[in-house]
């Protein structure tokens, strides 16, 4: 049994319609890339697995159990943990308050703690007391995955971690990678940054106005089919 | 000698006006909802404990502590089952519920308790007093301004060192993202309601003692309150209590300087600084 599946997913900003039907799964220790333009309906994707949108109960299951019905609290202390597009840190808070709230009500026991977390971003460990939106960029992205981190989730939903940053600073955070997937995570990761995304990913899914128009490994897809399904250009 | 006895009186009435205004704080720091039925949620307070006086022959103190648990159910209710639902973008709903409950809640009292003034009584203590060199300063003023400093303590310590603490300024900050982390905005909005209400149900204790109440007052109470949160800074609880200071000084130098002054000295203090501070003189950054 898939760890997540979503069956004939659709979503609505108001009388505008996001996601036309997305059948996906996602197995236990996976890693599936969400590639596609803007506005293809890939955070809208992830917005609505988190509960953010609202769908049918039945349209998305974890381990089975449907939860589309659910609010996005209920979800996250299912185990499905998400970063946000654009990071979104609490200007309030502390760096390290930031990530405490990560864990708000213990949701599940798990590798994740502070300690852990500083250990994967070292750079964060001096700044722990800092507003969390006065670190750069690149340290908020830090911040923010480690934010997620800190709820010990079995699904990870990573929303275009690369957004504004400096190609240096991606490889940086993309190297972070492997040590997420060994603490047990199961991850969809959303981006634009394709050969990024190829790298870590097991398999790859390409989105075009809330359609999923391409599927596989990244060794049965070639540049020329991404390309393709990325602009919705007949292959030559 | 008048003017300094009049500052310090003024201090003191100050600590009451933070209370009046401490959870009409709180809660607009939480959630941006301005409650205009807190004045009269002060002055049903006074009455509760009135009632609890005289039903189970407890000192006002105690009928307070008793009152308490009540009012943070009342709180947490109206919160989750009035408030919750008209919350959102628009600011106007929430604006006409809270001032139709106003309008309620002084009906409802003015038919139950009639027109007429009550008081609450706290014994000796009421005409108890020390003295300070040259001033003699009432025990009770100074009961009470240490309650506004010890509740202002405390609302801060568990805004700022607890887990719902943290909870509360996430959601202050952004609702929707507090949510992907497991926090449940109305829920926390129901229980910043609820904490709001214990200290209204200390700040109704200390009007009770100090003035004589009828079911009308409400909405002066709630335009002191406004006037501390303003002048101090939206959302910040010691600005709240700057404010109440300041409030409470223009009024008792007013006083000094004509009876007739009072209230309109602290209104003419409440323009003055929203001249020269807009966003009042410790925004909440400062907390």
């Amino acid at each position: 049994m898939a760890l997540l599946e979503t069956r004939d997913l659709t979503a609505f900003y108001g009388n505008f319609q996001a996601l036309f039907g997305i059948n996906l799964t996602l197995s236990e220790g996976e890693t599936l890339a969400i590639i596609g333009a803007n506005g293809a309906g890939k955070s809208s994707l992830l917005r609505t697995i988190s509960g953010v949108l609202k769908s049918p109960a039945e349209s998305i299951l974890l381990e089975g159990m449907p939860i589309g019905h659910l609010d996005a609290d209920e979800i996250t202390s299912l185990g499905i943990a998400m970063i946000p597009e654009g990071r979104r840190l609490f200007p309030s808070l502390s760096v390290e308050e930031n990530l405490e709230i990560g864990a708000y009500g213990n949701k599940q026991a798990g590798y994740w703690n502070l300690n852990n977390v500083y250990d994967l971003f070292p750079a964060l460990t001096k700044k722990r007391n800092q507003p969390g939106t006065s670190l750069s960029g690149g340290e908020q992205q830090m911040v923010a995955m480690g934010r997620a981190l800190m709820s010990n989730p079995r699904v990870l939903l990573c929303d275009e971690i690369s957004l504004g940053l400096a190609p240096v600073v991606i490889k940086n955070l993309y190297e972070a990678f492997p040590e997420i997937k060994n603490s047990g995570a199961s991850l969809i990761i959303v981006e634009q940054d394709i050969v990024q995304a190829m790298k870590v990913s097991d398999r790859v899914c390409c989105m075009m106005e809330g359609n999923i128009t391409l599927s596989g490994t990244p060794d049965e897809l070639s540049m020329d089919m991404i390309h393709a399904a990325y602009f919705g250009e007949e292959q030559s | 000698m008048i003017f300094l006895d009049s500052l310090i009186q003024g201090i003191l009435l100050g600590g009451l006006y933070a209370l009046f205004a401490a959870g009409l704080s709180l809660v607009f720091g939480i959630m941006r909802l301005v409650n205009l039925a807190h004045g009269d949620l002060i002055v049903f307070g006074a009455y509760l404990i009135l009632l609890l006086v005289s039903l189970l022959n407890l000192n006002v103190f105690a009928a307070a502590l008793v009152a308490a648990p009540f009012m943070f159910a009342l709180g947490w209710m109206l919160q989750k089952f009035v408030l919750n639902r008209v919350l959102g973008d628009d600011i106007l709903p929430p604006l006409l519920v809270t001032f139709g409950l106003s309008i309620v809640i002084q009906n409802v009292l003015l038919e139950t308790w009639s027109a007429d003034s009550k008081r609450l009584s706290a014994g000796t203590l009421e005409t108890a007093s020390l003295a300070i060199g040259p001033i003699n300063v009432g025990i009770m003023p100074l009961l009470i301004f240490v309650s506004a400093i010890v509740v202002i303590l405390v609302l801060n310590q568990i805004i700022y060192r607890t887990s719902l603490g943290r909870a509360f300024r996430a959601t202050s900050d952004d609702p929707v993202t507090a949510s992907l982390m497991g926090v449940k905005p109305k829920n926390i909005f129901s229980v910043a309601t609820g904490l709001a209400m214990i200290v209204v149900i200390i700040a109704a204790l200390y009007l009770g003692v100090r003035s004589n109440f009828d079911p009308s007052i409400g909405p002066a109470r709630l335009i002191y309150a406004f006037e501390a949160v303003i002048i101090g800074g939206l959302g910040s609880l010691w600005g709240t209590l700057l404010g109440g200071i300041i409030i409470g000084v223009a009024q008792t130098i007013g006083a000094t300087i004509n009876p007739e002054w009072q209230i309109l000295s602290g209104h003419i203090a409440f323009l003055l600084v929203l001249l020269v501070r807009p966003r009042g003189l410790l925004p909440r950054a400062f907390d």
